[in-house]
């Protein structure tokens, strides 16, 4: 199985942002798209997604593109935007349910609480999101990779916000991820230190 | 597939019963603007009365679309509505869900406080009943139009005057539909022709608004 | 299928369109001229004057084709929508842009031209008449896509709102114009009730019926005036645009 991109050619406010770009990730890679701050690494990332449409090229997923079984491919993807999908009136584990009920997937309270217990927020289930950090909300956010299995993981800034233990337990989880054949692709400001090759895709002009 | 659905409602009247400005609010709204005409035209019953079932559809109408423009603004902004579009669920029942939330929270509340301003305007009981049960099919019609306009502007950051642009419009054959009927009630008629229409309206509404919607919204989070 | 479906394409292309309706714009522009004169000179000038309101019934000449055409200028456009959004075709993005202000003049010609008759028939400008409400509806859904438009920067964003929303629109319209017939029909008040009149005499509808088709035509020519514009300003990085504007 692999995600490939193919002449992917996007323009925004008519400056070029990536012209005729190509990738392929398979099974048990991780790619990290690289580049300055406004290079375009979360409009690809979106448009990987599906989220994004003006662009041109095609983004196959098993060969196919996307749009032929969109709900197919994103059943296998689990995204983790800037924005983290974290409502503030709610708490971490009804965030988490509810998040976990659109991807389909049935999880229980104890896998909720384990996953919470995992980006170092055990005992926070039911405080309010709107009180946490913004540390602390991005764990949030970060726990639906414990949670949630997806083949696919699409993470945007990762790191960001989180401290030393944080990344270790990220990167931990990460390479568990592709240990057992699945794909990343990642935008990140640091370096990951992990025990896979890491490929490079490089944005920008 | 309805797991979502029944999902969404519970998390946004979570949502809305943590924020309760969010509740109370169009509450707040469609008293107040209905206490003005009495104010700004005169207090005679006569006149109040015969006023009364255009006052408080178009007191309703406004409540609603004011309420429904904020449907996916927090969603947008905090990165739900992303999740939400690249969920494996039909869209359709995700945005069926956030509708039957909003209206739970206001049409539905709003109806149960319309006797109360009825009585003030001095609606006659016959028109009460007519009045209270073409709200309880239309305020729904008004939150599933309204979430079209809602799903079109969430990505704009000054949506609030135009999407009263792109939906009052479209309200005008509920307006009709339930002024009629609460005029009917009053004038001792049968008005079940009114509701008739009105559940076709509904039926219809469920089943193509939540399409448009759900399109908008595509076109919003890739805008 | 694969080649008619090629050619579709082909066809829809701006570039296509704007060569082919280079051509085609003269006669179309002649014909609008001629058509609109006959129709006007034999309307204002020939036709008989009505038995009941002398010659104030030749405004009809004006309101009744910019009503027709306003309506049907409301579905072409929701149409184009429609197409853009199902085949993806730029052209089709460009006919709904650029339909919106068309109809939306139209239709307030219609309104316009409906007060001023109503002057002299009802003896105010206003009448909350029932097709008089449904253009007034109408002119607010026209607004809403060309507000709609204007708001958002995102082009091809815009392209498909506008699409929906005028498809929205026109699956009400038929409700709308329903529900504001049974609403005119209760609160009629009596003294605004126009007699049935007798069929009109040919003398009268000839005319009428030209001016209808002078209406099409001028909305035709204009539309395809303004989509061209429309494209030129679009592809104007392509190639074809930029030899075009140096040979002019």
């Amino acid at each position: 199985m692999s995600l490939e991109g193919i002449g992917i050619t996007c323009e925004r406010d008519r400056r070029m942002l990536f012209e005729n770009l190509d990738f392929q990730v398979s099974d048990g890679e991780i790619l990290r798209i690289e580049g300055s701050n406004g290079s375009g690494k979360t409009t690809l990332l979106r448009i990987i997604c599906g989220l994004f449409h003006s662009y041109d090229g095609d983004i196959k997923w098993q060969g196919k593109p996307i749009s032929d079984d969109f709900a197919g491919y994103v059943d296998q993807l689990l995204y983790i935007g800037h924005a983290g999908g974290v409502k503030e009136s709610l708490s971490p584990e009804e965030n988490l349910s509810w998040l976990a009920s659109l991807q389909d997937q049935e999880v229980s309270q104890k896998n909720i609480w384990e996953a919470l217990a995992q980006v170092g927020l055990w005992g926070y289930e039911d405080v309010l999101c709107g009180s946490l950090s913004a540390g602390q909300k991005k764990r949030v956010n970060l726990a639906r990779l414990f949670l949630i299995k997806a083949k696919l993981w699409l993470l945007d800034e990762p790191f960001s916000s989180i401290d030393v233990d944080g990344v270790k337990n990220l990167e931990v989880q990460i390479e568990q991820h592709l240990d057992g054949g699945g794909i990343v692709m990642l935008t990140s400001h640091q370096l990951l230190n992990i025990n896979h090759a890491v490929r490079s895709l490089l944005l920008g002009y | 597939m309805h797991n979502i659905f029944f999902a969404t409602v519970r998390r946004d009247l979570k949502i809305a019963y943590r924020n309760s400005s969010d509740l109370l609010n169009p509450l707040a709204f469609f008293f107040i603007v209905v206490t003005l005409f009495p104010l700004g035209i005169s207090p005679s019953p006569q006149v109040l009365s015969g006023l009364a079932p255009g006052v408080l559809w178009v007191a309703a109408l406004l409540a609603t679309l004011l309420s429904v423009d904020g449907l996916f603004k927090s969603d947008y902004e905090d990165g739900s509505l992303e999740q939400i579009l690249i969920s494996p669920q039909p869209l359709f029942m995700v945005v069926l869900g956030k509708v039957v939330g909003h209206w739970l929270v206001t049409g539905f509340p709003l109806t149960l406080l319309t006797p109360v301003l009825a009585v003030m305007l001095f609606l006659p009981v016959d028109g009460i009943i007519a009045l209270e049960l073409t709200l309880l099919i239309g305020t729904p019609i008004l939150s599933l139009i309204g979430a079209i306009g809602a799903g079109l502007t969430v990505g704009l950051k000054r949506g609030g005057l135009l999407i009263s642009v792109l939906i009052l419009p479209l309200y005008v054959p509920v307006l009709i539909l339930g002024t009629l009927a609460v005029q009917a009630g009053v004038d001792g008629q049968s008005f079940a022709g009114h509701l008739l229409w009105m559940g076709s309206l509904l039926v219809m509404g469920l089943g193509l608004a939540p399409l448009a919607t759900a399109a908008g919204l595509r076109i919003s989070a890739s805008s | 299928m694969g080649r008619v479906w090629s050619l579709f394409h082909k066809f829809a292309s701006p570039k296509w369109f704007y060569e082919i309706s280079g051509k085609l714009l003269p006669w179309f522009v002649a014909m609008t001229g001629l058509v609109l004169c006959t129709g006007v000179v034999w309307g204002l000038a020939y036709a008989p004057p009505d038995y009941q309101q002398g010659n104030a019934f030749r405004i009809m000449y004006i309101h009744v084709p910019a009503s027709i055409l306003a309506e049907s200028s409301y579905m072409m456009m929701a149409l184009a929508g429609a197409v853009g959004l199902i085949w993806k075709i730029k052209l089709a993005d460009l006919a709904l842009k650029t339909a919106a202000p068309l109809g939306a003049s139209l239709t307030f010609l219609s309104i316009a031209t409906g007060a001023i008759w109503g002057k002299p028939i009802w003896g105010t400008w206003w009448v909350w008449d029932a097709r008089l409400t449904s253009m007034l509806v109408l002119l607010f859904l026209f607004v809403g896509v060309i507000a709609l438009r204007s708001a958002m920067e995102n082009k091809e964003a815009a392209g498909k709102a506008c699409a929906i929303l005028a498809l929205v629109g026109l699956v009400n319209i038929p409700i709308i114009k329903m529900s504001v017939e049974w609403w005119f029909t209760l609160h009629q008040p009596s003294s605004f009730k126009l007699t049935e009149k007798p069929a009109m005499p040919p003398e009268m509808w000839i005319p009428l019926l030209i001016m209808v088709v002078g209406y099409y035509s001028a909305f035709a020519t204009a539309w395809m005036m303004r989509i061209r514009v429309e494209i030129l300003e679009q592809e104007n990085r392509t190639q074809w645009v930029r030899d075009r504007v140096r040979t002019a």
